[in-house]
C-alpha cells in the first residue's frame, strides 16, 4: 500500500503544533495501525529526521496507552478495537491518513501525539477505589453478588482508561469514564458504604480538572474500545443525585 | 563454588510461615513514618506492595515508565487466578495446590516458598473481593471456579478473560487510595536506571524522567524491584513493547545474583507471525484447546501448496490430515502441557510440514466440536477470542481453521532470592516475575497472578518490616552523597557512550536480529552446538551494537530511541547468559529441552543426580559469570517424571 499521511507534529508542550505531510510506501494491509508508524520511524531515523512520539505499550488492546486520532475517530475507522488491534486492511492504497493526539484540555500534548492523562488517575485517587487495608478481608463467599450483578459490573470495570471518551466528545467529558468506575461499585455491595462520599469527591474531581459535562450526543460510547455503554452515565447521575439529595 | 544461603526457617513445611511471623522482628508505627522505601514497577507485585506498604505507614516511592501504574502488563494476563479454597468439594487443599505447583515446575522450585505461595492464596481471593473485583458468579451469588492445566481439581477464579486486567486494577485502586493519603508518592514516566548501593546495603535508586531525560537521585532505606520478566530478550513475545528487563540486569551487575535464566515459557498457542514488520505476538488462551484439533498437513506438497495460496485448510482431506498430538500423545491428545504442544508443534514446521504464508504455523481446528455442539456452544465459549482473531488475521475460524504457533510468554527464571523475597544484596528485594522462586522450570496456568499478588500483600508486609526493623537508626540519607554522584555518573556516561555511536542500523534492527539469533538457537529445543553458536553470534551483535547503533535527537529530551537502545544493550548481555546458563543445564526440565537430553519417546530427561539445583549467577565483568548453586531439597515430595501419555 502506499499512503500519505498528515501527522501532528509538536516539538513539547509549549510549542505550537502543526501538522506535517508525509509519504509511505510498501505497507501490508496486514501490518497493524501501530506497526505501519513503526515503519514510518524507522524510516525517519535512517533519512536522520525526527521520529513521531506516539504512547503504546501492550499492542493486544487492554493497556489502554495508546491514543490515536485517526481520520477524525479515536481509535480510528474500525469499531470496538483500540488503535493497537487496527489493521491497515481497514484503509485502501493511496489512502491519505489524518493522525491526531487526543484534543482535551485535562489532556495537555507531551509531545507529537502524546498526551498526559494523569487527570485520570488524580479522578480515581478522589475515590475510585474501596477502602479496604490488606489483610482485613473476610472470607470471599461471605459478600454473595447476584450473577447479574456482577456481570454489569464487570462490563463497567472492562474500562481500559484510554481516554477515547474524551477525545471523542465535544465537551470534552470525563462522564463515561467516571460511571464505569461508580457503576461497577455501585453494582457491589462491597461500594455501598462509601457510595455518596465516592461520587461526590470523583465528580466535583472530574469539574475541577477542566472536563466537559455531558451533553447526551454518545460519542462516547460510538467510540469506546471496550463498549462501555452509555447507561452507565445515567447510573452516575442517579448516583449523584441520591448522594446530593439524600 | 559457594552454597547459597536460602533462610528458609526451621520446622515442619506447613508451620514454616506461621513461625516467621510469629518470631519476626516488628517497626512500631512512630518508626515507621521514618522509613522509606522504594519500589520499580506497578504491576500486580509492585502496586500491591507499595500499597500494603503504605497501609502500614512506610514512605513509599513507586515508579514505571508508563504513563499511569494502571497500564503494567498484568493488566493482559487473561486466564484466571488460582487458589486452594476448595469451594467446589472437589477436594482441593493448600497441599494439593503446593503440590500440583511443585510437579508443574519439574521439580526445580523451592518447596518452602511454594508452600507458603499456595497457604496465602486464600487470603488473596479475600482481599480482591473486598476491593470489589468483579469475579464471576454462580447464580445464587457464590464465586465461580473453572479448571486449567495441571491440576485435577477447579480452582482457578476469573474475570471473564481479563483476570490480569481486574486484579491490577484492584491493586491500582489499592495504590491510588494511598498515593491521595500521602503515604505513596507516584513516579510515573520514570524509568530506574540503576541501583545505589552505600556500605553493602542498597539505599536508593538513579531513575530517568522519561519526559524531560534528566536523571534523578532517590533514597530509600530499603528497594524492591518488581519490573518484571525478561521474555522481550526475544524480540517477538506476548509481553509488552515497552516490558524490559533492565532493573533486574542493572541489579544483576551490581551483585544481585540471577538465578535459572534459562527457564522460559513457549506458549503453543499465539497468532503467528506474518511479517518482518510485526511488533509482537497475541496469546490465544490454552482453554481453546478443549475443543480445538491441531492439526498439520501429511504431505509435504500439500504444506507447501498451503504456504503458496493454492490449496486452502478446508480442501485437504481428512485422511491427508496429520492430527500430531493425538498421534504421539493418545492418552492426552491436543491437551498435552504447554512445553510438550510448543515443541511438537515445532517440530512438525522444521519437518517442513508448516502451514500459511511463512510456513510457521499450524492449524487449530474446531469444525469437528462445531459439528458435534453446534457454532452457539462453541461462540459461547470462545466468541470474544474467535473475534479477536478475527480482527488480526482476517479470516473466519467458525469457517477456517485457526493458525497457530508457539510464542515467548513468561520467564519463571528471574533474581535469585531468599525465603523473604531479598536478593543477594542486602536491602534490595525482587517480586513477582523478576524473581525466580516459585515455578521451577515450568509455570502452571493462573499461577503467575497468584505469585505476583501474594508476594506483595502477603509476604513483602512482613519479610520487608522484618529487615527495616534493623535499620531504624538509620536516618535518611542525602542524596548527595558520594555513592549517588557516582552512580548517577555512571549512568549520565553510559547513555551519553550510546548517544556517541551515531551509527548505520536502528536499535529495532539489532533487537530484532538479537531476537532472531535467540529464537534458532536458545528457543524451543536447544543443543550444545546451538547454544555454543548463539553465544558467539551474541557477542558478535553486541559487538556491531556499540559500533552501529543510531539513536536520534539528544539526552535531556523525551526520547524513545534512547529508551529502547539502553534496554536492548542490556538484553544484549541476558541473551548470552540464558544461554549459557542452558548450555550449563545439561538435562531437560520443564521449559528447558535440551535435545540430548531425551526420553525414547522424546519427553524431558531430567538429570536430578547432577541438576536437583538453582543456577544462580554472579556477575564478574562483560560476559564473565560466575556459577553458585543452592541445592533443592525435597522433604515432603516424591521427586518423579512427568508423563503425559
Amino acid at each position: 500500500m502506499k499512503l500519505t499521511l498528515k501527522i501532528w507534529r509538536q516539538k513539547d508542550a509549549k510549542s505550537t503544533g502543526k501538522f506535517v505531510t508525509y509519504s509511505l510506501d510498501n505497507i501490508s494491509p496486514n501490518c497493524s495501525f501501530l506497526e505501519m508508524l513503526d515503519i514510518f520511524n524507522e524510516q525517519q531515523i535512517s533519512q536522520d529526521k525526527d521520529p513521531v512520539v506516539f504512547d503504546h505499550d501492550c499492542r493486544e488492546g487492554i493497556c489502554g496507552m495508546c491514543s490515536l486520532y485517526i481520520n477524525g475517530r479515536p481509535h480510528g475507522p474500525d469499531d470496538a478495537v483500540t488503535a493497537c488491534q487496527l489493521h491497515m486492511r481497514k484503509f485502501s492504497d493511496g489512502d491519505t491518513i489524518t493522525i491526531e493526539p487526543w484534543r482535551a484540555k485535562p489532556f495537555p500534548v507531551i509531545k507529537d501525539l502524546m498526551v498526559d492523562r494523569t487527570a485520570f488517575d488524580k479522578i480515581i485517587q478522589e475515590g475510585g477505589y474501596i477502602s479496604v487495608n490488606t489483610g482485613g478481608a473476610a472470607e470471599a463467599n461471605n459478600i454473595l453478588v447476584s450473577k447479574v450483578n456482577a456481570e454489569l459490573a464487570m462490563d463497567a470495570a472492562a474500562c481500559i482508561g484510554c481516554g477515547a471518551c474524551v477525545a471523542a466528545c465535544k465537551n470534552a467529558s470525563a462522564m463515561l469514564f467516571v460511571s464505569a468506575k461508580i457503576s461497577q461499585f455501585a453494582l457491589l455491595p462491597q461500594g455501598q458504604i462509601e457510595a455518596k462520599e465516592r461520587v461526590k469527591k470523583m465528580v466535583k474531581t472530574m469539574d475541577e480538572l477542566g472536563f466537559g459535562n455531558c451533553t447526551n450526543t454518545y460519542a462516547c460510547e460510538a467510540e469506546c474500545p471496550k463498549l462501555i455503554s452509555r447507561s452507565n452515565i445515567a447510573r452516575l447521575n442517579r448516583e449523584f443525585m441520591c448522594a446530593k439529595v439524600i | 563454588m559457594s552454597e547459597l544461603n536460602s533462610k528458609i526457617p526451621a520446622g515442619p513445611l506447613s508451620s514454616k510461615w506461621t513461625q516467621y511471623k510469629n518470631h519476626q522482628n516488628l517497626v512500631n508505627p512512630n518508626n515507621k513514618r521514618k522509613l522509606d522505601i522504594i519500589v520499580v514497577g506497578t504491576g500486580l507485585a509492585g502496586a500491591s506492595a507499595a500499597a500494603s506498604l503504605g497501609e502500614m505507614g512506610f514512605n513509599v516511592k513507586i515508579f514505571c515508565y508508563q504513563d499511569s501504574p494502571r497500564r503494567a502488563h498484568s493488566i493482559a494476563a487473561q486466564g484466571g487466578i488460582n487458589a486452594a479454597k476448595n469451594y467446589p468439594n472437589d477436594g482441593d487443599s493448600i497441599y494439593r495446590l503446593f503440590y500440583d505447583t511443585i510437579k508443574g515446575g519439574d521439580y526445580r522450585a523451592r518447596e518452602a516458598n511454594v508452600y507458603r505461595l499456595a497457604e496465602v492464596s486464600n487470603a488473596i481471593i479475600d482481599q480482591c473481593v473486598a476491593q470489589g473485583v468483579p469475579f464471576a458468579r454462580e447464580y445464587g451469588g457464590s464465586l465461580e471456579n473453572r479448571s486449567f492445566g495441571g491440576a485435577q481439581v477447579s480452582r482457578t477464579f476469573f474475570a471473564r478473560g481479563q483476570t490480569g486486567q481486574q486484579l491490577l486494577l484492584g491493586a491500582y485502586s489499592a495504590l491510588s487510595r494511598q498515593i491521595k493519603l500521602g503515604t505513596v508518592k507516584m513516579f510515573n514516566r520514570h524509568e530506574m536506571m540503576d541501583v545505589v548501593i552505600v556500605e553493602g546495603k542498597a539505599r536508593g535508586i538513579i531513575a530517568r524522567d522519561l519526559i524531560s531525560g534528566k536523571l534523578e537521585r532517590h533514597f530509600g532505606h530499603a528497594v524492591v524491584v518488581a519490573s518484571g520478566g525478561y521474555a522481550n530478550v526475544f524480540y517477538l513475545s506476548t509481553n509488552a513493547m515497552g516490558s524490559n528487563a533492565s532493573a533486574i540486569w542493572q541489579i544483576f551487575k551490581k551483585g544481585a545474583f540471577f538465578a535459572n535464566p534459562c527457564f522460559t515459557q513457549i506458549h503453543p498457542t499465539c497468532i503467528p507471525v506474518h511479517g518482518d514488520y510485526q511488533s509482537k505476538l497475541t496469546l490465544m488462551s490454552e482453554s481453546l484447546r478443549n475443543d480445538g484439533r491441531i492439526w498439520v498437513p501429511k504431505k509435504k506438497e500439500d504444506a507447501e501448496a498451503n504456504r503458496h495460496g493454492k490449496l486452502k485448510a478446508n480442501d485437504i482431506p481428512e485422511d491427508a490430515r496429520d492430527y500430531f498430538l493425538e498421534r504421539r500423545y493418545p492418552a492426552f491428545g491436543n491437551l498435552v502441557p504447554r512445553d510438550v504442544a510448543s515443541r511438537a508443534a515445532k517440530e512438525r514446521c522444521d519437518a517442513g510440514y508448516g502451514v500459511g504464508e511463512t510456513g510457521l504455523a499450524v492449524f487449530l481446528d474446531f469444525k469437528e466440536s462445531i459439528g458435534r455442539l453446534g457454532r452457539h456452544v462453541i461462540e459461547e465459549r470462545y466468541g470474544n477470542l474467535f473475534q479477536m482473531y478475527e480482527k488480526i488475521v482476517d479470516e473466519n475460524p467458525y469457517e477456517n481453521p485457526m493458525m497457530i504457533y508457539p510464542a515467548v510468554h513468561y520467564t519463571m527464571g528471574g533474581i535469585w532470592v531468599d525465603y523473604e523475597l531479598m536478593t543477594s544484596i542486602t536491602g534490595l528485594f525482587a517480586a513477582g516475575e523478576a524473581n525466580f522462586s516459585d515455578h521451577g522450570a515450568n509455570r502452571l496456568g493462573a499461577s503467575a497472578l497468584m505469585q505476583g499478588l501474594a508476594d506483595g500483600y502477603f509476604v513483602l508486609p512482613y519479610t520487608l518490616q522484618n529487615y527495616l526493623a534493623g535499620e531504624i537508626k538509620v536516618p535518611r540519607m542525602s542524596t548527595g552523597k558520594a555513592e549517588f554522584v557516582e552512580a548517577q555518573k555512571n549512568v549520565q556516561l553510559r547513555l551519553e557512550k550510546l548517544m556517541a555511536i551515531k551509527g548505520k542500523h536502528t536499535v529495532d534492527h539489532f533487537h530484532k536480529e538479537l531476537g532472531k539469533i535467540m529464537w534458532e538457537n536458545v528457543g524451543m529445543g536447544r543443543t550444545e552446538a546451538r547454544l555454543k553458536k548463539a553465544i558467539e553470534l551474541i557477542r558478535k551483535l553486541r559487538a556491531e551494537f556499540w559500533k552501529e547503533v543510531k539513536i536520534p535527537g539528544t539526552l535531556n529530551e523525551l526520547n524513545v530511541e534512547l529508551e529502547k537502545a539502553n534496554r536492548v544493550a542490556d538484553f544484549m548481555e541476558m541473551g548470552e547468559l540464558i544461554a549459557l546458563d542452558a548450555l550449563n543445564r545439561n538435562e531437560s526440565c520443564g521449559g528447558h529441552f535440551r535435545e540430548e537430553y531425551q526420553t525414547d519417546e522424546g519427553e524431558c530427561l531430567r538429570n536430578d543426580q547432577d541438576y536437583k539445583y538453582v543456577a544462580a549467577w554472579e556477575y564478574k565483568g562483560e560476559g564473565n559469570f560466575q556459577l553458585h548453586k543452592e541445592s533443592l531439597v525435597y522433604e515432603e515430595t516424591e521427586v518423579k517424571q512427568r508423563v503425559y501419555k
